[in-house]
């Protein structure tokens, strides 16, 4: 009996401990994130930092401004909306409503499939085939521009997107379209004027998840946007997004150095960002099931 | 053909001519269960039919062929014919003949949007935009399944606010927007309180002189308190379909005496 009870009691510790653990790692790396990044602050201003149009990290005297990078990260997650978005709804829709049997089991494995290249991959491939194509089409003096990462992006948002999106139009009860179509309505309005309605709160979780991945992707971007810090003036210039600095800036710095705590202050600015982005879905999805 | 079909001993001459809806040798599978086996039915113009029977004896089947709902399932499969005015409805487009046979189901889907928008769903759908008429048809359509005067004040007011037996007059005023000869109802008072359910039925009776109306329940005595005619269905088989009067005083079968009584079902 009290073996019992003592085993018991031990495996409701451990079960504790690892539900706690996710909680703390977070708390860990946020409270890490700052202790590294706002040493920066002390010595420049948040606003000057934000707003500055140079980045010259290591020259004299340096300079610290990310507005190129934090414009450079807009434009390429907002390319990446205008493309994945629509397409990614319209094939949940295909999917779940219109698609038969078979061609929905391969669709579904097709975007878990996507879902799990490496995004190093994706970028490799994208640099070998996609970004010649961009400057050859478009005639460019380089493909390596927000364009092409934006096109990219989207596509490795695509799989977030489409099943999250796919889940809330499975959830509209049947009822909803039966209702409308017992009304006389054609397959296609009543999808249109009652499934979509519905499921919009989940759709729209959807994209901003889906957002949040493209603004933290990193590793893709690198390789295909160009990494110049200079404010872009359209999409088809290349530019540098506030991920790749980090990453390809890390290995060099000297540690301690100012250099060094920048970076880790980019890295609390793009938490900031994520951070809203998802709170923002939260909101929505809870909204839902209000 | 079939010598034992029921149909064929009911109508009377004059009453043959208004046959709304003659149902022809139907079969109904879903996968390998059979829903529905070689059923043949009239149903007549401005009268209320009343289905019965237990669980799974295909009055629900049969109820969602007329409106041709069953093709939305994968694996229906459909032999036999329905006519509807003597026009076989496989030959209508589903939109058309959704629009003449309405249908009103068990819980009341009402949309998230307004009284008025509710109800105007169904014309704008078809391609009315004009406000004076719209306005009009609303006014008719409540005023028609008797709850214009409950809500005439708040048309502007979310249709979820409404009351269950609110909502389903709502449903049905909804579906009269669209001016359909036909309204099928499945079961539509099962989820409703004993009033809305008098008010329903109150309803359900005057439609009857302007509409034909089939309607699958659950509760026998409602099929008693409407139905012109009654028809009893037990394992996706037509026992026996006469005037409600007879069918509840001496019926032709013993099993739909047993299931009147409750002994079964």
């Amino acid at each position: 009996m009290r073996i019992r009870l003592f085993k018991e009691f031990i495996i409701e510790k451990l079960i504790f401990l690892s539900g706690i653990a996710s909680i703390l790692f977070v708390i860990l790396i946020f409270v890490f994130l700052l202790k590294e990044g706002l040493s920066f602050f002390k010595e420049i201003n948040l606003f000057k930092f934000i707003s500055g149009k140079h980045w010259y990290p290591i020259s004299e005297p340096e300079q610290f401004g990310i507005l190129p990078m934090i414009l450079g990260s807009l434009l390429v997650t907002l390319g990446a909306i205008i493309f994945a978005v629509p397409l990614s709804i319209g094939a949940a829709f295909y999917i779940s409503e219109v698609a038969p049997g078979k061609i929905k089991d391969i669709l579904k494995a097709g975007i878990e499939m996507l879902a799990a290249i490496p995004s190093v991959v994706l970028g490799f491939i994208g640099m070998i085939t996609l970004v010649p194509l961009v400057k050859n089409v478009l005639h460019l003096p380089t493909g390596l521009t927000a364009f092409s990462g934006s096109i990219m992006l989207g596509l490795m948002s695509m799989p977030t997107i489409i099943s999250i999106s796919e889940d809330a139009i499975n959830a509209v009860p049947k009822s909803y379209k039966e209702g409308a179509l017992a009304l006389g309505a054609t397959r296609w309005q009543a999808m249109y004027r009652v499934t979509i309605y519905a499921a919009l709160p989940g759709i729209i979780a959807a994209s901003m998840l889906g957002i949040g991945r493209v603004i933290g992707e990193t590793m893709a971007v690198m390789m295909i946007t160009g990494n110049a810090a200079v404010i872009p003036h359209t999409f088809f210039q290349p530019v540098r997004t506030l991920t790749a600095t980090i990453a390809a800036e890390m290995g060099e710095t000297v540690y301690g150095s100012m250099h060094y705590y920048s970076l880790f202050a980019i890295g609390i600015i793009l938490f900031i960002i994520t951070f809203i982005i998802n709170i923002t879905a939260d909101m929505v999805l809870h909204r839902k099931h209000k | 053909m079939q010598d034992n079909t029921v149909a064929d001993k009911i109508p009377n001459p004059e009453t043959r001519n208004s046959d709304k809806i003659s149902i022809r040798n139907l079969n109904i599978w879903f996968g390998r269960v059979q829903a529905l086996k070689n059923l043949n039915l009239l149903v007549q113009s401005n009268e209320i039919l009343s289905v019965i029977g237990p669980a799974s004896s295909g009055k629900t089947s049969f109820l969602r062929q007329i409106n041709r709902l069953n093709e939305l399932e994968v694996n229906c499969r459909v032999k036999g014919e329905i006519l509807l005015d003597k026009k076989n409805i496989q030959e209508l487009r589903c939109e058309i003949l959704r629009k003449r046979v309405g249908m009103i189901f068990a819980l009341p889907q009402v949309l998230p949007l307004s009284i008025y928008d509710n109800i105007a769903y169904g014309p704008r759908m078809h391609g009315i935009t004009d406000k004076n008429y719209l306005d009009n048809i609303i006014e008719q359509s409540l005023t028609a399944s008797f709850i214009w005067d409950e809500v005439k004040d708040r048309l502007n007011e979310s249709a979820l606010k409404l009351s269950g037996g609110q909502q389903q007059r709502l449903c049905i005023s909804r579906t009269l927007a669209v001016k359909p000869e036909v309204i099928l109802f499945d079961e539509p008072c099962s989820g409703l309180d004993p009033i809305s359910t008098a008010k329903v039925e109150e309803s359900m009776l005057k439609l009857k002189k302007d509409y034909t109306i089939v309607l699958v329940t659950n509760n026998v005595k409602q099929a008693a308190r409407v139905g012109d005619r009654t028809a009893f269905f037990l394992m996706g088989e037509l026992i026996e379909i006469d005037k409600t009067d007879k069918i509840f005083t001496a019926p032709g079968d013993k099993r739909t005496d047993d299931y009147i009584r409750g002994k079964f079902g």
